[in-house]
C-alpha cells in the first residue's frame, strides 16, 4: 500500500525541525529574554516597576484606548464588509482600497494627519483651542490614531469570508419575510462569528501594541499620555532596563490573555467551528 | 455682640489659613532629551519649596524628546507651561511660529534665560582603543562616530557647530570647515533623532567608536551604565552650550498658572537647584556651587554661539535650514 506522504523521513523531520527552530528563535526566545531581563534584579524590583504610578497609568491608558477603538472598529468593520460583500454599488472598488489605506500608509504619516488636522497650526486647531477641546497630545488623539491604524483588521478578515459565503442565505431569509436586522443577526452573524473573532483579536493586539502613530500624537507626557509601548521606550532610554522589560511583560501578558481567550473559545465551540468550517 | 466679633475673627483667621487649602496645580515642562534625571530631582525640590511657601501642592509633568521635535510639538499645541529646551533657537522658533512665547523671553531671566550650561565632549569605550584625543581623530579612516540628527536634536546642532568651529579655527576657511564636517558625517552610521537615542545606540547596542554628546549626558552614561565601561575625552576646544528656559505665555495665561510657572523657572537659579544641576553634570551659574564642583568640570577653550556664529537665528539659517550646509554635506545611506 502506498502512503499519501512521499517525502523521505529525514526530509520530513528536517522540515519540522526547521519550523520549530524558527519559532523558537523568533517567538519563544524573545519572550524568554523579556521575562529574564524583567526579573534580573529579582521579584521586588519587578513588582516595584509594575506598581509605579506611571506604569499603571500607561496600562490604564492602553486598555482605555483599546476599549474605545476596538468596539468602534467592530461596528465599522461589520458595516463595511456587509456593504461590500452583500451589495453592489458604484465606487465599491474605491471603498475596498480606502479600507486598505491604513495598511499601506506608514503609521507616522497616520499620526501626522491628525496633527495637521487638529494641531494648533492645523485646520481645526485654533477653533478647538478656543473651545477648550484638546485632541492631539491628549487621549482623544491617541484613540483617533489607534482607530485609524486598526481600522482594516475586522473588515479585512470579514470581506473574503462574506464574499465566499455568498448572498443566498440572506436572500432566502429576506424572501421568507425576515427583516434586515433579523437577517443580519440570525443568518449573517452566526456564519461569520469566527472570522469576526479573529478580526477582533488582531485589532485588539494591534491597538494595544501600536507605537508609531501614537508616538506622533502623544506628546509623551509622563503619567498622562504615554501608552504602554511609549512608556517602555522611555524607560529603556532612561537606562532603566529592568523597569522597561517589566512593563514589557505587562504588554506580553495582555497578548497572552488574548491568545488564551481565543484558544478557549475555539475549544469550547469546537463542534460548531467544525460544522461551519470558518 | 462679643461672639459675633469672635466668630468674625475666627472667619478671618480661617480665610488667612485658606491658602494652605489651595487647589493642587499641575505644570507641564516640555524639555529636551537628556534632562530627565535633572528635572526629576529639580521637580521634587521645587514641589517641596512651593508647598512650604504657599501651601499649594504642585505636580510637574514632564515630556522629553529631541529639542527641535519638542518645540514642534509645542507649536502644534502641546500645552507646555514651561519649555526647557536645548538651545535658544528652538524657543525663538516657538515665539516666531506660534506667538505662544513673547519675543523678548530671553531677557526675562538671568544669563539670557539659561540657568545652567554645558559643553560638548566625546565618550569612548574603555581604554580608548581608537586613541581619540581631539576632533581630528574623529575623521580618521575606520573611526565610526555617533551623533544625532541636527534637524531634530538640539545637542546634535551643538555637536555640529563645535566640529565646525574646530575646523574653521584649525584650517582657516569655511570651505575647509565644510570639508571637515562632510568627512565627519560620512563616518556616522546612524543619525538618531535625539541625544538619548544616540547614547543608547552607543552604550547598549555597541554601535560606534565614539559618541559626540553633551558633557552632562557623557557623565550620566559613564556613571549609570557601569563604571569603567566608558571614558570621557575632553577635546582641545569645544562650544559653550546654553540650554534655555521660558514660560509659555499664552498657555500659562489661559490656564492661570503664570505665578507658579515663573516661580518654577526662578527656582532653577537658587543655590539649592544649582546644587542639583551640578550634581547632574550640568555646569551651574552660581559661583559658589561652581567652585564646589570645579573638579568635575574641566576648563577648556570654548566657542560662543553669539560671538562665533552670530547667534542661533543666523546659525540655523546658515547650517540647518532646508538646503543649507548640513543638507549639502550629508547624504544618508551607504556611501
Amino acid at each position: 500500500m502506498k502512503t499519501a506522504v512521499t517525502e523521505p523521513r529525514w526530509l520530513r523531520w528536517l522540515l519540522i525541525a526547521l519550523a520549530l527552530g524558527f519559532l523558537a528563535l523568533n517567538l519563544a526566545l524573545p519572550l524568554i529574554v523579556v521575562f529574564a531581563e524583567a526579573f534580573r534584579k529579582g521579584a521586588d524590583a519587578y513588582l516595584a516597576a509594575i506598581r509605579d504610578p506611571e506604569a499603571l497609568t500607561a496600562l490604564r491608558l492602553t486598555l482605555t484606548v483599546a476599549a474605545i477603538a476596538v468596539p468602534l472598529n467592530i461596528v465599522f468593520g461589520l458595516a463595511a464588509s456587509w456593504a461590500i460583500a452583500k451589495f453592489d454599488f458604484r465606487g465599491k472598488a474605491l471603498l475596498v482600497t480606502l479600507i486598505d489605506l491604513p495598511f499601506s500608509v506608514s503609521p507616522v504619516v497616520a499620526g501626522l494627519i491628525y496633527v495637521l488636522l487638529f494641531g494648533m497650526q492645523g485646520w481645526f486647531g485654533p477653533w478647538l483651542r478656543d473651545h477648550d477641546v484638546q485632541i492631539i497630545f491628549a487621549v482623544p488623539g491617541l484613540v483617533l490614531a489607534t482607530l485609524f491604524i486598526t481600522f482594516p483588521f475586522v473588515a479585512r478578515e470579514l470581506i473574503p469570508l462574506m464574499e465566499e459565503q455568498g448572498r443566498e442565505e440572506e436572500e432566502a431569509a429576506l424572501s421568507l419575510g425576515a427583516s434586515g436586522w433579523a437577517t443580519f443577526r440570525r443568518v449573517t452573524l452566526p456564519n461569520i462569528r469566527w472570522g469576526l473573532l479573529y478580526g477582533v483579536l488582531l485589532c485588539n493586539a494591534r491597538a494595544m501594541g501600536e507605537f508609531g502613530a501614537v508616538s506622533v500624537v502623544s506628546g509623551h507626557i509622563r503619567g498622562k499620555t504615554n501608552t504602554l509601548p511609549l512608556h517602555i521606550e522611555i524607560l529603556y532610554n532612561e537606562y532603566n532596563f529592568v523597569a522597561a522589560f517589566a512593563v514589557a511583560t505587562l504588554l506580553a501578558g495582555l497578548a497572552l490573555v488574548t491568545l488564551v481567550v481565543k484558544s478557549f473559545l475555539e475549544w469550547r465551540y469546537a463542534e460548531q467551528l467544525a460544522g461551519h468550517g470558518a | 455682640m462679643r461672639w459675633l466679633i469672635r466668630s468674625a475673627l475666627a472667619a478671618g483667621a480661617l480665610a488667612m489659613a485658606l491658602p494652605t487649602l489651595a487647589a493642587p496645580v499641575t505644570l507641564l515642562n516640555v524639555s529636551y532629551d537628556p534632562t530627565r534625571e535633572l528635572y526629576r530631582s529639580v521637580n521634587a525640590g521645587f514641589a517641596r519649596d512651593w508647598q512650604a511657601k504657599t501651601g499649594q501642592a504642585v505636580t510637574i509633568n514632564q515630556s522629553h524628546g529631541g529639542s527641535g521635535k519638542q518645540a514642534r510639538s509645542v507649536i502644534d499645541g502641546l500645552e507646555a507651561d514651561v519649555v526647557t529646551l536645548a538651545l535658544s533657537g528652538d524657543i525663538d522658533e516657538i515665539a516666531a511660529r506660534s506667538q505662544l512665547v513673547a519675543p523678548n523671553w530671553q531677557g526675562r531671566l538671568p544669563y539670557k534665560s539659561t540657568p545652567y550650561w554645558s559643553t560638548i565632549v566625546f565618550l569612548v569605550r574603555k581604554g580608548n582603543p581608537k586613541q581619540i584625543r581631539d576632533w581630528d581623530d574623529l575623521v580618521k579612516p575606520g573611526v565610526s562616530v555617533l551623533t544625532p540628527n541636527p534637524k531634530t536634536g538640539g545637542g546634535a546642532r551643538w555637536n555640529f557647530l563645535a566640529a565646525w568651529g574646530y575646523a574653521q579655527k584649525t584650517y582657516g576657511t569655511p570651505a575647509a570647515a565644510q570639508d571637515f564636517v562632510r568627512k565627519l558625517y560620512a563616518q556616522v552610521p546612524v543619525l538618531d533623532s535625539g541625544a538619548r537615542g544616540a547614547t543608547t545606540n552607543f552604550a547598549e547596542r555597541g554601535l560606534g567608536d565614539v559618541l559626540i554628546t553633551w558633557e552632562n549626558e557623557a557623565q550620566l552614561a559613564a556613571r549609570e551604565l557601569g563604571a569603567g565601561r566608558f571614558e570621557i575625552v575632553v577635546p582641545s576646544v569645544s562650544i559653550r552650550t546654553e540650554p534655555s528656559v521660558a514660560v509659555v505665555d499664552k498657555v500659562v495665561d489661559r490656564r492661570g498658572t503664570r505665578k507658579v510657572a515663573e516661580a518654577y523657572l526662578a527656582y532653577l537659579y537658587t543655590p539649592a537647584a544649582q546644587e542639583l544641576i551640578a550634581r547632574n553634570g550640568y555646569r551651574p551659574r552660581d559661583a559658589a556651587v561652581a567652585q564646589r564642583y570645579a573638579a568635575r568640570f574641566p576648563q577648556l577653550q570654548l566657542f560662543d554661539i553669539d560671538r562665533n556664529f552670530g547667534g542661533w537665528k543666523k546659525a540655523q539659517a546658515t547650517f540647518f535650514a532646508d538646503g543649507a550646509v548640513f543638507d549639502r554635506i550629508y547624504t544618508p545611506g551607504p556611501r
